[in-house]
């Protein structure tokens, strides 16, 4: 029987990511994240590892900066406002090609909002938030055990790729509790040596880290670099889950929290002998198109489902290239979707799907 | 002899090796250089005394003080 | 004749014509900082953090690892220099909007938590290499280009005394504010460096350094005025002197 441990989301997070060798986590109390920075400010000392709780998200995610600039693997973490903070620390990690972890658990917004859970970070994490051309991979954890394993898997993504990872979570499932299956994984996985790290110009020539390309058509040749980058983490890294998707008609687009219910709503759905099915896009970005474009010749609508006005039904219509319906259905400002309201809405995608059929 | 050795192009011109130097060796070129300034140079050679003050007040570290034969051999 | 003295370009500011104005006091400060990496051997074991400011690109000039801040963050990016990896000696280096604009929480929180790096603070009343704007360190009265009738402190604020108001605070080593307005300030300034770079090796805490310097550019003055201006009207406001320097704890490992 292995080990389990009753832990909540965000502790799970700081479990996985010690597991994954941080070396360095800086912080700043937001609720509802704050069983985070807790968790690390207890047990990554005792690990020998650093932990500092900055004077505000900015300085954070600066002290990241530089935390992974000497070749360190290092995290910052926050919720919705506080990740608005730290948008130009991001666009500067990413556009000086710094490996790092950020865990977003979501709450209400926009403005300082509420802290109950919420998805509106969607657009932020996905397509930018920070200024210029640039993307960071983006991971949605559904389960407590998701929060530890997506965790370790954004540092080595961040290292593969020289690039930030986002952990998108949410209020809710930073809070639950759940059973943990803990696990050694090996730090070390294929992944390239830094030999781009400041560690002090020994025997060797200089090293600068930096985002500023001042002369003529530096920039845009580093961006054609960045954007083939991108192309790459797109075509190597996306992740999905499909769940009783083989015959489904109508499909249930869902990640985090709400892919919980709506896998809850495919189970009552299957056992009424509808065929309903769950597409859970795991990385948000890299975005899994191809499933769409699988789905999009066998099912007949897709009912996207969030905790937001919509967001990420927009990548479902991009992806399915509007050739199917895709419905939406959300709650916003801190509301969480009813199960019995999403199969309410299931069925009636369902029943309009089957009777164009039948026409 | 000691001397200060200006590499003229890198001079900006500011003039403060000039003006710090207690013993007035130094003055600005009639000539401009590749910047197009009139840059720094030896007026008054056998007044150095090796004080290193102009070294100090050049921002732009364009000023080595040596000596003179070693100057004249091309070093 | 005694033994001469012969002053050469150090090693480590590497051979490239920087783009500061004539008379910029970063230059000054860019070859001091290469003289003590050439006299304690540092290369090997020190990192610098640029600003955004004029000397965004000191990584340019210096001939050792350097990285980037965001502006006003770089206390940030040495706290997470200098935690993940605290046998490097880190320096940053920063002006006046860097430091004490943008930069205000940072550089006190950093000074408040004592952390082991050596600050140099330029400080020179304005902000250059934006065209010439007022700083939290602009003089009463002195004309920018957004106090183009001079400062007026009763709407636009006082000059801010960083030394003074670090000070307050009961973890950093050193502060000391020099001034480069002669031979001799650049001579103390480079001692005061060169002791807070010790004071990093023996693990004494947080230093920073305040420079008075100047911008002949934005003075309109002369690089030869702008030194006298020092003298007489900035140093007025701006003291110099030393305004902490916490006793001695252990020998130096510097040269470990």
């Amino acid at each position: 029987m292995e080990k389990r441990v009753l832990i909540t989301g965000n502790e799970a997070i700081g479990a996985g990511a010690i597991a994954a060798g941080c070396d360095c986590y800086f912080g700043y109390p937001i609720t509802p994240q704050n069983e985070l920075t807790a968790y690390m400010s207890r047990w990554m000392p005792a690990e020998g590892r650093t932990f500092v709780q900055a004077e505000s998200e900015i300085s954070a995610i600066n002290m990241v900066y530089g935390a992974s600039a000497t070749g360190a693997r290092a995290m910052t973490s926050s919720s919705s406002p506080g990740i608005s903070l730290k948008q130009e620390g991001i666009s500067y990690l990413a556009g000086s090609e710094l490996p790092a972890v950020i865990a977003n658990v979501q709450r209400g917004g926009p403005g300082l909002g509420n802290i109950e859970p919420a998805q509106g970070d969607y657009f932020q994490a996905v397509k930018g938030g920070g200024h210029g051309d640039y993307h960071v991979i983006v991971l949605a954890p559904a389960s407590v055990q998701e929060m530890y394993d997506l965790t370790m898997l954004a540092f080595d993504l961040a290292d593969r790729w020289r690039n930030p990872a986002l952990v998108l979570a949410d209020g809710r499932l930073g809070q639950m509790m759940e059973p943990l299956i803990p696990h050694k994984r090996s730090r070390k996985r294929n992944l390239p040596p830094k030999d781009w790290a400041l560690t002090g110009a020994k025997n060797r020539e200089k090293r600068v880290v930096k985002s500023f390309y001042p002369a003529i058509g530096e920039l845009e040749d580093y961006n054609k670099h960045l954007t083939s980058k991108y192309r790459n983490i797109q075509r190597r890294e996306t992740r999905a889950e499909e769940y009783f998707t083989e015959d489904a008609e109508v499909v249930l687009v869902a990640f985090g929290t709400v892919a919980r219910l709506c896998r809850e709503v495919v189970r009552k759905a299957r056992k009424k002998g509808l065929p309903v099915g769950l597409l859970r896009p795991i990385t948000l970005w890299p975005f899994p198109a191809m499933h769409f474009e699988k789905l999009a010749f066998r099912a007949k609508a897709f009912l996207v489902v969030e905790m937001n006005a919509g967001q990420m039904v927009e990548d479902v219509r991009l992806a399915t290239s509007c050739r199917l319906p895709v419905s939406f259905y959300g709650r916003m400002g801190g509301g969480v979707p009813e199960i019995a309201e999403i199969y309410r809405r299931t069925r009636k995608l369902l029943m309009s799907v089957s009777i164009k059929a039948a026409s | 002899m000691i001397t200060p050795l200006i590499n003229i192009d890198s001079c900006k011109g500011c003039g403060l090796c000039i003006s710090f130097c207690p013993k007035d060796a130094l003055g600005f070129s009639h000539e401009i250089n590749a910047r197009g300034v009139h840059y720094a140079e030896s007026v008054n050679p056998e007044n150095c005394t090796g004080c290193g003050i102009c070294y100090n007040m050049c921002p732009d570290a364009v000023i080595e003080i040596v000596e003179k034969e070693a100057v004249k051999a091309g070093v | 004749m005694g033994k001469v003295h012969q002053f050469k370009r150090p090693k480590t500011l590497l051979e490239v014509d920087s783009h500061y104005c004539a008379g910029c006091g970063h230059g000054i400060l860019h070859r001091i900082m290469a003289e003590l990496i050439d006299e304690l051997d540092l290369r090997s074991r020190i990192v610098g953090i640029a600003p955004v400011g004029c000397a965004v690109l000191a990584y340019n000039y210096l001939d050792i690892d350097m990285s980037e801040a965001a502006h006003g963050r770089v206390p940030s990016v040495a706290t997470g220099i200098k935690r993940s990896h605290p046998e490097l000696l880190v320096f940053g280096y920063q002006g006046d909007g860097d430091l004490a604009s943008i930069g205000t929480a940072e550089i006190i929180h950093a000074a408040n938590r004592g952390e082991n790096y050596t600050t140099i603070f330029v400080n020179n009343c304005v902000y250059g290499m934006t065209g010439g704007q007022m700083a939290p360190t602009t003089l009463p009265g002195q004309r920018t280009a957004t106090s183009p009738l001079g400062r007026d402190t009763a709407t636009m604020g006082a000059p801010v005394r960083v030394c003074e108001m670090l000070n307050t605070l009961e973890n950093p080593f050193l502060l000391v504010r020099t001034a480069l307005d002669g031979p001799a300030g650049v001579r103390t300034t480079k001692k005061w460096i060169r002791e807070a770079l010790l004071g990093q090796g023996a693990d004494r805490g947080f230093s920073l350094i305040e420079v008075l310097s100047p911008c002949p550019t934005y003075w309109r003055m002369t690089p030869e005025q702008s030194i006298e201006h020092i003298k007489t009207t900035v140093k007025k406001y701006y003291p110099t002197g030393v305004f902490r320097h916490a006793e001695k704890e252990g020998e130096g490992c510097l040269s470990a």
